[in-house]
């Protein structure tokens, strides 16, 4: 196993300069999650508008591997419709299992791809994109 | 201790990322000796039939082997007889035995339940549901700061209204062994009985539940060279006898008419359907391996290697440990300042060094200690001083991996 496919500088960057870390001060969708097994938790913001993610912010607290993927999932879904931000949840879903995928929007996210080496810790890598799921699922059955 | 025991166990010859294994998981569950793993092999092998049943020499041999299972753990945690030892999953289902068989029908609003911030999830949520069930209170012995308890707060939380007492032996976390021989006599002054959650002394230390005069005392096999998925729960004879079981069927019955049957004495009344026969084997084997090496010994081993373990930790900048300075029991539990605990425990992994991460299964006591998580290495009779460098190393490595990535 080697850590550095693990630890990327891009991770370790992500996890000690959080992007959107923080809490909007009203009217935004909010959804809680946290990880059973470990105890890592995560509060998701997301302004929504007509099935768009306008703005994403998030808090919690957890791993370097379940926090940078928060700040990258936060960077990468801001503007895109709920189909777009889901699909993007679907194409992490296959990086996480190992398989070659691109992101063409945000680049940064690849380097979450040694994590499935790691499977005891896939999901840290998946917290995040969980949350975003069940927020805009229950807020697309609600319409 | 020396090579000679760590030489019983296959499982530490192995080579794990490229590096020998160096188990320190033990709180999470103990590895298993070659006498036990041959134990279970052999009873399959050669005895294997349902006990209590068959006339046939194979059901005879099965049998005494499962009965004298109950006589061994009798002996070891000294029960004044094996009828007072009922067999179980677990310690979880003898502690959830306990409040649904003793509490449930016992208790009412007004009554009072007592545990501590420190307790497993095992022996806390059993006693939350239970005063939801019953509308009874449940009421906490606080902590000292440095996580022990203070026998002047268990005076002013236990009072006359107090059913039950049930706190942990030995906190899988913080790695106290509390007092629960006086906290069971404050408990019977009040007319309370006392059930304590031995998980986590069974294995280490001399236990003896007469002279502790608990009520009630479980514990589990796989966090004492025993195979996973069987435990048992001593309960004092006269107690057993007044609770009614909880699963009915098989082998607990007495007699069975169309319309209403009777139940066996305590503890078989307890046992319904086939019970895990092959975990008593194992069990057996693993007291006998284990009286043979001796408690006592066993205990002052793991003490000194915590103790070591924390002498040369201590010498790392940036490590927090929690709980009391000195241990009589193996558990070391900290946080590497900067490292999330996951992140520290999944570097050690590629070094061979198993420890655990998490909350271990005590959210309210990781609150207590202002931690959403933390890193735990726990030790049994098979570590020497050298795993405990190679987990010193291990950290050393760890720190400058993180300090370099930023």
């Amino acid at each position: 196993m080697q850590l550095d496919d693990l630890y990327r500088r891009v991770i370790m960057d992500h996890y000690k300069n959080q992007r959107n870390r923080g809490t909007f001060e009203d009217g935004a969708m909010t959804v809680e999650l946290n990880n059973p097994t470990c105890g890592d938790r995560i509060s998701l913001q997301l302004q929504v508008e007509d099935n768009k993610v306008v703005d994403a912010k998030f808090s919690g607290d957890g791993c370097s591997i379940s926090m940078s993927s928060a700040s990258m999932m936060t960077e990468a879904i801001k503007g895109k419709t709920y189909a777009e931000a889901l699909e993007l949840a679907d194409r992490f879903s296959s990086l996480m299992k190992g398989e070659e995928v691109e992101f063409a929007e945000y680049e940064e996210i690849e380097a979450l791809s040694g994590v499935n080496k790691f499977p005891a810790r896939i999901k840290c890598a998946t917290l995040a994109w969980n949350a975003l799921r069940k927020g805009i699922g229950e807020d697309s059955l609600d319409n | 201790m020396n090579e000679l025991i760590r030489e019983q166990f296959p499982i530490l010859h192995q080579e794990v990322n490229g590096h020998p294994l160096v188990y320190l998981d033990n709180a999470a569950t103990s590895q298993k000796p070659r006498v036990v793993l041959d134990a279970l092999r052999h009873y399959y092998e050669y005895d294997n039939s349902n006990v209590h049943r068959g006339v046939h020499t194979l059901g005879t041999r099965a049998t005494d082997a499962y009965e004298g299972a109950r006589e061994k753990i009798a002996r070891f945690i000294n029960a004044s007889r094996s009828e007072e030892i009922v067999f179980t999953r677990g310690t979880t289902t003898a502690l959830n035995l306990v409040a649904s068989s003793y509490g449930g029908p016992r208790l009412q609003p007004g009554d009072e339940i007592v545990v501590t911030p420190m307790e497993h999830h095992s022996n806390l949520i059993p006693w939350q549901q239970l005063a939801l069930r019953t509308g009874a209170t449940l009421k906490y012995i606080p902590l000292q700061p440095d996580g022990n308890i203070d026998l002047a707060d268990v005076e002013k939380v236990i009072n006359d209204n107090t059913k039950i007492v049930s706190v942990v032996y030995v906190s899988n976390v913080l790695g106290v062994v509390n007092p629960v021989k006086e906290i069971a006599e404050i408990a019977h002054r009040h007319g309370a009985i006392m059930v304590v959650d031995g998980a986590q002394s069974t294995p280490h230390m001399k236990v003896d539940v007469q002279d502790l005069d608990c009520d009630f005392y479980a514990l589990s096999s796989h966090k004492m060279c025993g195979p996973t998925g069987f435990g048992a729960l001593y309960g004092k004879r006269k107690l057993l006898a007044q609770m009614e079981p909880i699963e009915f069927g098989g082998e607990m019955i007495n007699d069975v008419g169309l319309y209403e049957s009777d139940w066996k004495d305590a503890p078989w009344r307890f046992e319904g359907g086939t019970p895990i026969i092959s975990g008593a084997v194992g069990l057996g084997a693993a007291i006998d391996f284990l009286s043979e090496i001796g408690m006592d010994k066993i205990e002052a081993h793991e003490a000194h290697l915590a103790n070591y373990a924390m002498e040369r930790m201590s010498q790392i900048e940036g490590i927090k440990i929690y709980g009391p300075a000195k241990r009589k029991v193996g558990i070391v539990t900290f946080n590497l300042e900067g490292v999330h605990p996951h992140d520290l425990a999944t570097v050690l992994d590629t070094y061979g060094v198993a420890i655990r991460a998490g909350h271990h299964c005590c959210q309210p006591l990781m609150r207590w200690l202002e931690a959403s998580s933390t890193a735990r290495a726990s030790f049994y009779l098979y570590n020497n001083e050298q795993d405990v460098d190679r987990l010193i190393e291990a950290l050393v490595l760890t720190k400058e991996y993180f300090g370099d990535a930023t």
